[in-house]
């Protein structure tokens, strides 16, 4: 069988990006940065073309395989192998991966070129693609697990490349220790859905017998009809683990600050590919979800609120970021809520041109970023680059970075015909068809993503220059635009995907996810879409392209008042957790350390120590040195030992 | 022929002025001595029912014991004589440097 | 009352008395003179209990060697009187109580478990006769025999050693 042997190939998806890093790791330091950048994006683009064999295997034999590769743990009854799942929703999740990896680590080689410069240490150009590669193969990990024990090991994996890319530089930000704090807090806040995932995972042991995924899925029905509670706290734990991982309400808030990662890191891991694990084990676990509606329910109402609450802050911020930050958030949002709704589809397909156009607009953001940094060597030094306070009619200095940004803005609000409308529509449409109360939160997640968009797209290239940065910015090089531009083209295509009436993903999936009803196109829906769109990058344009003053005073602070100081100061939610959580939490932890740690367990220890000590020193008279009273003694354990046998 | 009470007792009561000698006396050589008495009462014991039973073991371990008891006769006896040799005394108290 | 019984007893009686005076006595030399007729009285008990060989292997190897050795040491280490102050004030007291004891429970032992008409048997052509021991020793008891001959060679070795060692101390 030829295709079996095309399948075999699919351990290489992990293996290359390994081998890539092993490589950077022994020699990257000798042979330099062009060195380890083609090393690296090499293993991606090789991953991808794996990828790409394995897609076109599979149109000939949609079924799927499992490629077992070593048996991992076996313990009584439980066997665990390590065994790769080729099935067409992973293989569209390895084609993601890798091709916008692909892409972004081609940007990154000219990207990292200037930041490492502008940090201040050149010899982190090569760890900055271990890493990379070391998050490629444990997302690969991720998408192609066979097993969930084995998902779960890809899902630490792209967790811990997460802390460490978050950390990148570890020793800047705000007092020098802000990017570490960053890092530390995604890496929590991340464990703590983890746990949830872990009990979901202990659950579905003890109910199932297995993590094989067709081992309990098959099982599924019967268990649900058996024990629903059970299926409920399976779901719901596996919500948590979701809501940590895709950022969703309420573990959403570690993603806006691990923007201190580099720019690429935010469009890899904290937009393109991590960020939609969640939304990936949801629809892989979809036959779960759709046995138990009240979780459904669950599910899609998180993702709804998480929608319109990102979407909300994302207005009032003023980092370049930022805004893309609570933007991922509100758009992963859109994708737990299809997911919920059970149109999985399309949450996928959203996944998927988000993973195109998000990513363009991180890059191009970057692209932003060390125009201004380079403006900056020019003029004034006070400036924050990311600041879109300080810039403005960048345009003109940046073309090709803002017909790109355009593309991938438009894109994201759901203009026509661009892929952000399409997969956007379909959302929406199932949510028309089946729950009006969702659509409403979406649809106006989805006016004001348009219109966070437009006052991000007039504060950031129209106008005029806000700073002297702003002014002296310039065009970024080839290697960096290059990936830019091929994102544009698929931001611009991407929705050919699944194109109402030809719905390509929806059967290519349907292999996979089994018969899924297929998304109507509504054109009612799609028209107010349209609109709602247009209407915000509309208003957008309209309050912020008119004279502003210097210092820049957002206009819609005076319109809003107290409800803009809310959205800006992100509802305090991190004030919230640190008074209700933080705090009182490391009043306890101080607490167990001083009174109790210092106070009863030492004293424990020590006294018990100190008594031995005392019994020591007692002890030790006896030991007196003559011999005779050894012998004394000895003539008292016979006395003793013959009376105890006498009387016995 | 006596009852085999008779020399036990009597190696009892040997053995009993052996442990006494050894608790009371400070003289290292007369400890030695005390040592031998008991072996002496042991192999009385051996050797009583070794007839008792008619069993010709109870004399082969005497054999062994007076065996053991040559050789640790002639190692503690250079060792009394290295002591005397740095302390100049047999007293075993004196010899009481090794203690907690 | 017989021959036998009486004999026992006046030999028991100067067991006793010369295993007291080796305790007793002051003067080192004394008490290994004590000892030896200790032994050699013990040595007459073998020979009624029918183990001639044991017998005057005890007067030739304890009576004679080991005592003599005895006797050597004190006389070289000149060693005959050491000054007795008892430093340990509850040592003697707690020594004779224990003593005591264990001495009331062996007659507590003899008297509930060994019945007083369980006599020793006359002497025995089989048990007397020290080829049956010889051919115990080589056969039976051949590997013990073998490690008790290399204890000898070790405390042979050892003792040489130990003088040896001192002297070259003082050479230096």
């Amino acid at each position: 069988m030829e295709s079996g042997l095309t399948f075999n190939l699919v351990p290489w998806v992990v293996f290359l990006p390994l081998i890539g890093l092993s490589i950077n790791l022994l020699f990257g330091r000798k042979f330099g940065e062009s060195f380890s950048g083609t090393v690296a994006s090499l293993a991606t683009g090789l991953a991808f073309v794996v990828s790409v064999i394995l897609a076109v295997a599979l149109a000939n034999h949609p079924e799927g395989v499992t490629v077992p590769l070593a048996d991992w743990i076996t313990i009584g009854s439980l066997t665990v192998r390590w065994a790769f799942r080729v099935d067409t929703l992973s293989v569209v999740m390895m084609l993601v991966v890798s091709g916008v990896g692909t892409l972004i680590h081609i940007y990154s080689i000219g990207y990292m070129h200037n930041d490492v410069r502008h940090n201040g240490d050149e010899g982190r150009y090569t760890r900055f693609f271990v890493f990379l590669n070391l998050f490629i193969a444990a997302m690969m990990i991720l998408v192609s697990a066979d097993n969930f024990l084995m998902m779960f090991v890809g899902w630490e994996g792209v967790g811990l490349c997460s802390y460490l890319l978050i950390g990148f530089w570890f020793e800047k930000g705000k007092n020098g220790t802000g990017n570490s704090e960053a890092a530390k807090k995604a890496f929590i806040a991340n464990r703590i859905g983890d746990f949830g995932l872990l009990i979901a995972m202990f659950l579905i042991f003890v109910n199932f017998g297995s993590f094989e995924f067709d081992a309990v899925f098959s099982q599924a029905a019967a268990i649900t009809a058996d024990k629903p509670g059970v299926m409920l706290a399976i779901t719901l734990f596996m919500l948590l683990g979701v809501t940590g991982k895709s950022a969703q309400l309420p573990l959403y808030v570690w993603l806006p600050d691990a923007m201190a990662g580099p720019t690429p890191v935010s469009a890899l891991i904290h937009a393109a590919t991590m960020v939609t694990a969640g939304v990936y084990l949801m629809t892989r676990s979809a036959a779960f979800y759709m046995l138990v509606p009240n979780a459904q329910s669950v599910v899609m109402w998180v993702g709804a609120a998480t929608a319109l609450f990102a979407a909300t802050i994302a207005v009032a911020q003023y980092d370049i970021k930022k805004v893309l930050a609570y933007s991922t958030i509100s758009q992963l949002g859109f994708m737990v809520a299809a997911v919920g709704m059970g149109a999985t589809v399309a949450g996928m397909f959203h996944l998927i041109t988000h993973a195109f156009f998000k990513g363009l607009l991180f890059l191009a953001a970057g692209s932003v970023i060390q125009g201004v940094e380079r403006g900056m060597h020019h003029g004034d030094h006070g400036t924050d680059p990311q600041d879109m306070r300080q810039m403005g009619g960048i345009r003109k200095q940046m073309p090709v970075t803002f017909w790109v940004y355009l593309i991938g803005a438009l894109a994201l609000s759901g203009i026509a015909p661009l892929a952000g409308f399409f997969s956007k529509d379909e959302i929406l449409a199932a949510a028309w068809t089946s729950q009006p109360g969702i659509f409403i939160v979406l649809a106006l997640a989805a006016f004001m993503t348009a219109f966070y968009m437009g006052r991000q797209l007039v504060m950031v290239f129209f106008g005029d220059a806000r700073s002297e940065a702003a002014k002296g910015a310039t065009e970024s090089k080839l290697v960096v635009t290059l990936p830019l531009m091929i994102l544009a083209g698929l931001s611009v295509l991407g929705g050919l995907l699944n194109l109402p009436g030809l719905h390509t993903l929806e059967h290519w999936l349907e292999h996979t996810l089994g018969k899924v009803e297929p998304a109507h196109f509504v054109w009612l829906v799609a028209g107010i879409s349209l609109v709602l769109a247009l209407l915000g990058l509309g208003l957008g344009w309209m309050i912020y392209s008119r004279k502003n003053e210097k210092p820049f005073v957002d206009p819609l602070k005076k319109a809003l008042g107290p409800l803009f100081t809310g959205m800006e100061n992100k509802w305090w939610v991190d004030e919230l957790y640190a008074a209700v959580i933080l705090n009182p939490y490391k009043a306890f932890a101080h607490f167990m350390a001083e009174p109790v740690d210092l106070g009863v367990i030492d004293r424990i220890g020590g006294g018990l120590a100190a008594g031995t000590r005392a019994m020591a020193e007692g002890l030790r008279k006896l030991e007196n040195g003559y011999i005779r009273t050894y012998g004394l003694l000895m003539l008292l354990g016979l006395t003793a030992i013959l009376t105890w046998l006498f009387l016995h | 022929m006596i009852p085999i009470a008779y020399p036990l007792s009597l190696a009892a009561i040997l053995f009993i002025i052996g442990i006494i000698g050894f608790l009371l006396r400070k003289n290292a050589i007369v400890i030695f001595m005390c040592l031998e008495l008991m072996f002496n009462a042991a192999n009385l014991v051996f050797i009583t029912f070794s007839n008792y039973y008619q069993l010709i073991d109870g004399q082969v371990f005497v054999v062994f014991v007076m065996t053991v008891a040559a050789a640790e006769v002639a190692v503690g006896l250079a060792l009394m004589v290295a002591i005397f040799r740095t302390k100049h005394s047999i007293d075993i108290d004196q010899m009481n440097s090794l203690k907690g | 009352m017989t021959l036998n019984l009486l004999l026992f007893l006046a030999l028991a009686v100067i067991a006793i008395a010369s295993a007291a005076g080796l305790i007793m006595s002051r003067n080192t030399v004394y008490s290994a003179l004590f000892l030896i007729i200790n032994f050699l009285t013990v040595a007459v008990f073998y020979l009624v209990m029918g183990a001639p060989f044991i017998a005057l292997a005890q007067i030739t190897v304890y009576a004679g060697a080991i005592m003599v050795l005895f006797l050597f040491v004190i006389m070289m280490l000149g060693a005959e009187k050491p000054n007795e102050i008892e430093r340990m004030k509850w040592q003697r007291p707690l020594a004779i109580v224990l003593s005591g004891a264990i001495l009331l429970e062996g007659v507590y032992a003899l008297i509930t478990r060994v019945a007083v008409n369980v006599t020793t048997s006359p002497a025995t052509e089989a048990l007397s006769d020290p080829k049956t021991l010889g051919i115990s020793l080589y056969t039976k008891y051949s590997l013990p025999f073998e490690i008790t001959s290399v204890i000898l060679l070790v405390a042979a070795i050892g003792a040489v050693i130990l003088t040896n060692k001192s002297r070259k101390e003082a050479g230096k």
